[in-house]
């Protein structure tokens, strides 16, 4: 990788965590329209970084240095996933690296150490975020190699630089079936997997009801900061593999500045379809109940056994 | 390097002689101390014996047919597919040997420690031979006495009711598999060859399809009881965990890969792959395996019981590469069943790293703390910290987490299987697309298992006595414990020149072409598909630098120090142990979700204040009980058909001395009249 590479994935790295509040953002203040609310502006999650890196951090005597490590795991593991995704270029300096299982698993990588720090201060409630979170995570899994694997036979390989340019160079490929199916199954899989509505409530204020919050409800400070932060760069990460592998038009295929101001204004118009989206499901659609969730997740396999089954028959 | 393979031979069978030899040491110090130093050297000259064989493709040859003549004399011969099993089985005595060097120390006083040794030095040899037997008898003779020598070491705490049950299983379920492997080399034999592998070789391919297939099943079943396989698996989970720590290790992370062996070496090299059903039968048998390997480790209080059906779950996966491989090759696509055995080979591999170290880390905790029950244990991370860090990097690996080891095999089982399904006809799309399926929940199941083992065994509070005065465990433990855990790390950056070698080792089996993956500073595989790259080195390197750069960020904004302050807690005045999270409750969710496949027994006792009414409550009580099915439903009908029978032939044994003359005459006269009939 040369010093353009560097630069291309340091700038990608940076414009991502800037849009990921800005998405959150614009979430809740969609919902809060919808909810007959003025809401707090589009800028609010960035106030409320700012507020967070200010304070003091307030530790418990139980927690040990997995407590105060993982968040630098959370995040720094979001933030290379975040590299790996193809959003405003294709192919990516690491493309090499960038493979949807590695993807996953370095998700699966930030949530096996946000659990274990809800663990570590032998809380309660911690402990129940970690369980559930786990539940839903492992429940989620071959919904989630289900849809990749469909992706990956229409497009032969699980790089997603291949899947991206296959779907540029075939755009009816777009509205097949398989397509279709596979975006459903990880659309379900999101919700699931960054804790919105139906799965898990991310505003309330109910430890018994919480999945994601309860693993943090021990963390203050830059720690929290960092695990929001990641988190809403989780949900960032989601939505850029849902508009950019599965409507790949806009993606900047060489470095001129007219591409990537196409492809900085088209991700971002992506961005914001996809959160507005989001917005009116989690408000037209209750919370399941914990052992409703498998429910959902079923389904979602479901999908992605039809999207396997449609690409197959296709390829 | 033609004169160094025999003697490095020597020297590792001298080492492991060596270890043994502390039976007749006169102190338990020195009994320690031979055994310590013969494993390790044993395991460095049959490590190094290994990769001489591995790089330079010399195989070595020994024979020695004087020795018991009449069953053909002892052949050796090792290849590079055993050499493979050979690398796995002295890497990990290594570090087995340092850590048992002081761990055999906590059974002197109680039980014979001189015993022990003799018995892990003839385990660790038998091990090594059957990897380069080369005749079904030999073979069948170092089976049996890895067989014999574990049984003696799993029955080293004889006064446990627990470790005698265990260790009768264990006996019962291994002469089982052995009859089956009896009957698959007499049936491989039927067509006239003599024992040695390369007549049977030869001759397999004129035997009958009927044969044939008998033999593949006969094998599966035999190693596969040996491996661990759905439903031959129950002496697993008894015969681990009571065991010691170190013979754990080693017959979690060693033995039952000889099972995965022995199914290549007779499946793949002697009959040389068969039909498509085969893998089939084998990919099956390998879903089931995982899945309810990593069920029932998912709801485990036990710790060592946890790692035992993990090591069910993951020869599972083992299985799932190997039947993908035969199938592919019986369906003409051989780049895709080298990929496919390779991706296997490479799991078996990683796991003997990762499940050592969990071994030997759940080992140390059992020192520390003298209990099991992850239910009484708790707070460990501050109080012995090398054995939690052991722990940690090991579930991690386990867990499949980029970018250790267990990632990059399971992302190469998923390449594997994604090679395949794209060239085949619909059902064995549908099969390989439930393979994949079961593959991600496999892992999924296997994250939720380690974040419970690790989260609650070692971090919060200590929920017992025995866990807040734990310690850590001594020196040489520990730097048994570490050099295993380094393993895992190292086994990821050089996943490449390993794979490569495991690669160049199949390509000697006929049919199975070395598949074009080229390896620079990540691993590309161009398969007939498409190209796959990953590159575990750039995701580690690309990690670090992230977290580094965070951290540096973070200090330079807020590095102010921390303020202690309790735990919320809602309101609540103080908090104890009992306000942690259990085990059992950890895994509850998911063993609502799986209730079907548990069933467990549930009983809910309330004790009532006053019998005339019942909303006094003045205790309740709440048992739950999980019974795997497959011991109701397969083996006590079969245990209870069994007593039947003996008890049935009890009627022959009288007591009276003139029945036994008369029944030595009847014997007498039957003998004579065969003898004259022939």
């Amino acid at each position: 990788m040369d010093v353009t590479g560097i630069v291309c994935e340091a700038a990608q790295a940076v414009l991502g965590l800037a849009l990921a509040p800005g998405v959150v953002g614009l979430i809740r203040r969609v919902k809060a329209r919808l909810q007959n609310r003025r809401g707090a502006p589009v800028w609010q999650p960035y106030a409320e970084l700012r507020k967070l890196f200010g304070k003091d951090m307030v530790v418990s005597p139980n927690a040990s240095w997995v407590f105060r490590a993982a968040p630098f795991v959370v995040f720094g593991s979001t933030l290379v996933v975040y590299l790996l995704v193809p959003a405003f270029i294709t192919p990516l300096p690491l493309n090499a690296a960038a493979d949807l299982f590695a993807l996953v698993y370095l998700l699966l990588l930030g949530t096996f150490a946000l659990a274990l720090g809800g663990l570590d201060p032998g809380s309660a409630f911690g402990g129940m975020g970690s369980s559930r979170e786990m539940t839903i995570a492992a429940l989620s899994e071959p919904a989630i190699a289900l849809a990749m694997l469909s992706l990956a036979l229409g497009a032969g390989s699980t790089n997603l630089g291949e899947i991206a340019a296959r779907t540029i160079a075939n755009p009816l490929a777009a509205l097949s079936a398989g397509h279709v199916f596979a975006f459903a199954a990880l659309f379900i899989v999101m919700l699931a997997e960054t804790g919105r509505l139906p799965v898990d409530n991310p505003a309330t204020h109910l430890e018994l009801t919480m999945i994601h919050e309860a693993m943090t409800l021990e963390y203050s400070g830059p720690c929290l900061a960092l695990i929001e932060w990641a988190s809403w760069l989780k949900l960032t990460v989601f939505f850029t593999l849902a508009a950019n592998l599965f409507l790949p038009w806009g993606l900047a295929t060489s470095l001129t500045p007219a591409g990537l101001a196409i492809a900085a204004v088209t991700t971002v118009a992506k961005l914001g379809v996809l959160a507005v989206a989001v917005a009116v499901i989690e408000t037209r659609i209750a919370k399941l109940r914990l052992f409703r969730v498998p429910e959902l997740l079923a389904v979602s396999f479901v999908l992605g056994l039809l999207a396997v089954t449609s690409s197959f028959s296709v390829r | 390097m033609t004169g160094l393979s025999p003697t490095l031979f020597w020297l590792m069978v001298a080492g492991y002689v060596t270890a043994a030899s502390g039976l007749l040491m006169p102190t338990a110090r020195l009994t320690r101390i031979t055994g310590a130093i013969g494993a390790i050297a044993g395991g460095a000259a049959g490590l190094s014996l290994a990769c001489a064989t591995l790089w330079t493709g010399e195989s070595l040859t020994l024979a020695a047919p004087g020795m018991i003549q009449a069953a053909g004399g002892l052949a050796l011969h090792l290849d590079r597919l055993g050499a493979i099993f050979l690398a796995i089985i002295s890497g990990v005595a290594i570090p087995v040997g340092l850590y048992g060097g002081a761990y055999s120390a906590s059974y002197e006083g109680r039980y014979s420690t001189r015993w022990m040794a003799l018995n892990v030095g003839a385990f660790l040899i038998s091990m090594s031979l059957v990897t380069a037997a080369a005749s079904a008898f030999t073979f069948v003779l170092c089976w049996e006495l890895m067989a014999l020598s574990s049984f003696f070491l799993v029955i080293t705490e004889h006064e446990r009711e627990e470790s005698v049950s265990a260790a009768l299983w264990y006996l019962a379920m291994t002469h089982a598999g052995l009859l089956a492997l009896l009957a698959a080399f007499y049936l491989l034999g039927s067509g006239g060859a003599d024992g040695s592998f390369a007549a049977l070789r030869a001759g397999a391919a004129q035997l009958p399809p009927g044969t044939r297939h008998a033999i593949f099943l006969l094998a599966l079943a035999g190693f596969g009881s040996k491996a661990g396989i759905v439903p031959l698996h129950v002496w697993l989970p008894r015969a681990h965990p009571a065991a010691p720590s170190h013979v754990s290790a080693l017959m979690s992370a060693v033995m039952v890969k000889l099972g995965i062996y022995g199914l290549l070496r007779v499946g793949l090299d002697l009959l040389g792959g068969g039909p498509a059903w085969w893998g089939t039968v084998v990919i099956l048998c390998g879903a089931v395996t995982a899945l309810t390997g990593v069920l029932y480790a998912l709801v485990e209080d036990d710790l060592k019981r946890l790692l035992a059906y993990s090591t069910i779950e993951n020869i599972g996966l083992v299985l799932l590469g190997v039947g993908a491989g035969f199938l592919f090759r019986s369906l003409g696509q051989p780049e895709a069943a080298t990929l496919a055995f390779a991706a296997a080979l490479l799991h078996a591999v990683n796991h003997a790293a990762f499940k050592g170290a969990l071994f030997l880390s759940a080992g140390s905790i059992l020192h520390a703390t003298g209990t099991r029950d992850m239910n009484r244990l708790g707070g460990l991370v501050t109080r012995a910290p090398w054995t939690a860090a052991v722990f940690l990097v090991s579930a991690m690996s386990i867990a499949a987490l980029p970018p250790l080891n267990g990632f990059v095999s399971e992302w190469l089982l998923f390449q594997a299987f994604l090679s395949g399904v794209a060239h085949s006809q619909a059902s064995i799309a549908g099969l390989l697309t439930i393979g994949v399926g079961a593959l991600a929940l496999t892992g999924g199941l296997a994250a939720a298992t380690f974040v419970k083992a690790f989260g609650i065994s070692c971090l919060a509070i200590p929920r017992s006595p025995e866990a807040e005065h734990a310690h850590e465990s001594p020196r040489l433990m520990r730097a048994g414990m570490l050099l295993m855990a380094a393993y895992c790390p190292l086994l990821a950056v050089f996943t490449i020149p390993v794979l490569a070698t495991i690669i160049g080792a199949l390509a000697e089996v006929p049919g199975l072409p070395a598949v074009p993956a080229a390896f620079h500073a990540g691993l590309t595989l161009h398969t007939s598909n498409g190209v796959a790259a990953m590159s575990p080195v750039a995701i580690m390197a690309v990690l670090a630098g992230t977290l580094v750069i965070v951290w540096m960020f973070v200090r330079v904004i807020a590095g102010r120090p921390a303020r202690i302050g309790d735990t919320w807690g809602c309101g609540r005045i103080g908090q104890t142990p009992r306000m942690e999270y259990t085990s059992s409750a950890f895994a509850e969710p998911l063993r609502r979700v799986f209730s079907q496949l548990y069933r467990p027994a549930a009983d809910t006792a309330v004790g009532v204040a006053r019998p005339e009414s019942p909303y006094y409550i003045q205790s309740m009580a709440y048992r739950t009980q999980l019974h795997p099915w497959f011991q109701r439903a397969i083996y006590e009908p079969l245990i209870a058909a069994v007593e039947r029978a003996a008890a049935w032939t009890r009627r022959l044994q009288s007591g009276s001395v003139n029945a036994y003359v008369g029944y030595i005459v009847l014997a007498l006269v039957v003998l004579l009249i065969v003898v004259m009939g022939f």
